[in-house]
C-alpha cells in the first residue's frame, strides 16, 4: 500500500503569458502509515503536488500510482481516491457553508453515500477526534476562532476515513498555542488511527518535532528527503534557498565549534537537551 | 477550469498598443465599435478585417488567448444568428415545416455573427493591452467634463476599478472554493438541473462571505488611509499624451472616414 509518483511534471496555463512550470520531474514513494513533512518555500509546489496526490490536478507527464493502480487510467474511480486520499485546504473559510459545524462535517461522508444515520455517526466520531468541544457543535462555523475553524475542517475530512490525510498548511495564521495544539491532534491522529499524514508546512520549526520523514521542495523539485536528521545536516544549503533549519540545529553547531562535544544532528529540544547535559558531563 | 474567463483579464507584453494612453484606445474602441455597424458590404468589411488584424498583430498578444474569450459567447452567436436566420423575410431559399430560410436572412445572419465576433474581440483587445488601474483612469479623465453635471465621476471610477480588480480574485476563489469541495466527495458536474443548482450551494456561500469579508476589509483600509473621494486627490501617474497618442489618434481617425466613406459611395 503506497502513493507512488513517476516523473511528474505540471505547467500552469501552458503555452500564455501566465506559464509557469510549478511540478518538473518529481518522483516519490509515500509508505503507508508514515507521518511526512512537505517543507519548502512559498510558491516551491507544494500545494500544486499535494493536489495531485488525489487528483484534483492532472499532471501532464508522469504517472501516478495508488496502491498499485494507476490513477490515471480511463476506469479509475477517482471518487473513491478522493475519499482514501483526504485533502484539507489552507483556508478553512474555504470549505465551511452548513447551517451548523455539524451539518458541515456530515457534508463528506453524505457524498459518499451513506445513510443518514451514518453520516451523523462518523461526523461524531470525526469531532471528537479533533476534539472540538461538544457544546460548539450545532452552532455556526462561521463564529469559531481560527483555529477552531481548521479543527472543524480537518474534520470534515477525517469524517470520509481516508487512509492518507494531506493537510495543507493547517497552521499558517494560528498563535504559538494553537500551532501546537493543531500538531498535538495530528501526531494524535497518527498514533491512534494509524493513517499516512501528510503536513505542508513552510516552517521547519512547526515539523521538525513531529514527522519520520522530511521532503523538501525548491523551485518544483525535491531538493532534500530523508529523516529531519539526515535534512537538517543540510542547514546551509537550506540556507541558501530562504529556508532554515530549527534553532537547536545552529546552537548545536555553534556549540559544537566552540569545542563542546554535543551530537550536531539533534533536531528536537528534547534531544539538544539530553545531549548537552551529557557533553557536560563528560568534560568534567 | 475557470481560468479560461478572459473577458476583463489583462494580458502582459511591452506593445505599442499596451503603452498607448488609455483615453486614446476608449475613443479607439468607441470608433471601431459604432464602425462596425456602418459597412454594408464587402469593402468595408475588408477593411475592418485588415484594421482589427493589424491591431491584433501590433498587439502581441497570442490570437489564441483572444479566441478563449470567444467561447463565452458562443450561445449568444448561435441565438442571434439563428433568428436572423429564420426569421427574415426575403426570397426562399430552403423551406421545411415552420421555418422559412431566405437568402436576405442568411447574409444578415451572417452579418450580424461577424459584427458580434468582431466586436468581443475589438473590446478584449483593449481589456488586454490596458490594466484596469489605467483602464479607469482613462475614463476618469476623459469623462471628467461632466462632473460639472454633478455626475460623481471620480466614484464612479473608483467602483469600476475596484469591480474589475476583484474579478480574478474572485475566480481564482471559486477555483480554490471548488476543489476544496470536489475533495469532500462534492460533484458539480452529474445530475439533472435541479440536483446541479443544490449542488452550488457549497460553492456560492464561501464564495459570496469571503467576497464580503474582502469588501469589508478594504473599506477599512482605504478609510484607514484617510480616502474621501477624489476631492484634491492627486495622481502618481498622471496621464500624459505622448507623440505615439497624436499617431493613434490619426489612425483611428483616418480608419474611420475611410469606412464612412465607403458606405457613402459604394
Ligand atoms: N492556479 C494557479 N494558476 C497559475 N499559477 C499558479 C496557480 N497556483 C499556483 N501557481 C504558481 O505555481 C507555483 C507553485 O505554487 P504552489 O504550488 O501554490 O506553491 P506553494 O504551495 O509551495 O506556495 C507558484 O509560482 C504559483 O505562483
Ligand atoms: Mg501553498
Amino acid at each position: 500500500m503506497s502513493i507512488i509518483l513517476d516523473k511528474v511534471n505540471f505547467t500552469y496555463s501552458p503555452g500564455n503569458a501566465y506559464e509557469k512550470h510549478a511540478i518538473r520531474d518529481i518522483s516519490l514513494k509515500i509508505n503507508d502509515g508514515q507521518f511526512i513533512g512537505i517543507i519548502g518555500h512559498t510558491g516551491s509546489g507544494k500545494s500544486t503536488l499535494i493536489q495531485h496526490l488525489n487528483g484534483l490536478v492532472r499532471a501532464q507527464s508522469g504517472a501516478i500510482y495508488y496502491n498499485g493502480e494507476d490513477i490515471y487510467d480511463r476506469d479509475y474511480d477517482m471518487k473513491k481516491l478522493r475519499q482514501k486520499v483526504g485533502l484539507v485546504f489552507q483556508y478553512p473559510e474555504h470549505q465551511l457553508f452548513e447551517t451548523t459545524i455539524f451539518k458541515d462535517v456530515c457534508f463528506g461522508p453524505q457524498n459518499q453515500g451513506l445513510e443518514p444515520k451514518e453520516a451523523e455517526l462518523r461526523a461524531f466520531s470525526a469531532l471528537r477526534t479533533v476534539g472540538l468541544p461538544e457544546k460548539l457543535w450545532y452552532q455556526s462555523p462561521f463564529e469559531l476562532s481560527g483555529g477552531q475553524k481548521r479543527r472543524v475542517a480537518i474534520a470534515g475530512v477525517l469524517a470520509m476515513e481516508p487512509e492518507v490525510m494531506i493537510l495543507d498548511e493547517p497552521t499558517a495564521g494560528l498563535d504559538p498555542r494553537g500551532r501546537d495544539e493543531i500538531l498535538e491532534q495530528l501526531a494524535r491522529m497518527h498514533r491512534e488511527l494509524k493513517i499516512t499524514i501528510i503536513l505542508v508546512s513552510h516552517s521547519m520549526e512547526d515539523v521538525a518535532n513531529y514527522v519520520e520523514r522530511l521532503i523538501v521542495m525548491n523551485q518544483g523539485q525535491v531538493m532534500l528527503d530523508g529523516t529531519p536528521r539526515q535534512v537538517f545536516a543540510y542547514y546551509r544549503e537550506l540556507e541558501a534557498v530562504g529556508l532554515s533549519a530549527p534553532q537547536v540545529t545552529y546552537l548545536m553547531h555553534e556549540l559544537r565549534q566552540k569545542g563542546l562535544a554535543v551530537d550536531a544532528d539533534a533536531t528536537t529540544l528534547e534531544e539538544a537537551k539530553a545531549s548537552i547535559l551529557r557533553a557536560l558531563k563528560e568534560r568534567r | 477550469m475557470l481560468r479560461e474567463i478572459t473577458l476583463g483579464q489583462y494580458y502582459p507584453s511591452d506593445s505599442v498598443i499596451h503603452r498607448l494612453d488609455p483615453r486614446v484606445k476608449l475613443f479607439g474602441t468607441l470608433l471601431y465599435v459604432i464602425s462596425l455597424f456602418t459597412f454594408r458590404n464587402v469593402v468595408g468589411f475588408a477593411i475592418a478585417t485588415v484594421f482589427l488584424a493589424a491591431m491584433i498583430a501590433i498587439s502581441r498578444v497570442p490570437f489564441g488567448f483572444m479566441v478563449k474569450g470567444l467561447r463565452m459567447i458562443v450561445i449568444v452567436l448561435l441565438i442571434t444568428a439563428l433568428f436572423n436566420l429564420f426569421l427574415t423575410p426575403g426570397k426562399l431559399v430552403v423551406e421545411f415545416w415552420i421555418f422559412h430560410i431566405t437568402e436576405e436572412g442568411i447574409a444578415s445572419a451572417v452579418k450580424m455573427a461577424v459584427r458580434l465576433i468582431y466586436l468581443i474581440l475589438g473590446t478584449s483587445l483593449m481589456t488586454l493591452t490596458t490594466t484596469p488601474n489605467q483602464l479607469t483612469d482613462g475614463m476618469e479623465k476623459a469623462l471628467g467634463f461632466l462632473r460639472f453635471l454633478k455626475v460623481p465621476v471620480h466614484e464612479i471610477a473608483m467602483m469600476m476599478s475596484i469591480a474589475l480588480r476583484f474579478i480574478p480574485i474572485l475566480v481564482e476563489e471559486t477555483d480554490k472554493i471548488m476543489k476544496a469541495q470536489i475533495a469532500r466527495g462534492a460533484d458539480f458536474e452529474t445530475g439533472n438541473i435541479f440536483k446541479k443548482a443544490k449542488a452550488m450551494v457549497p460553492l456560492l456561500v464561501p464564495l459570496f462571505i469571503s467576497a464580503f469579508r474582502r469588501a469589508n476589509d478594504l473599506a477599512l483600509a482605504m478609510e484607514a488611509r484617510c480616502y474621501h473621494g477624489g476631492e484634491g486627490r492627486t495622481k502618481m501617474k498622471p496621464l500624459r499624451y505622448q507623440k505615439r497618442d497624436a499617431a493613434a489618434y490619426g489612425v483611428v481617425i483616418v480608419y474611420f472616414a475611410l469606412l464612412i466613406v465607403v458606405r457613402i459611395w459604394l
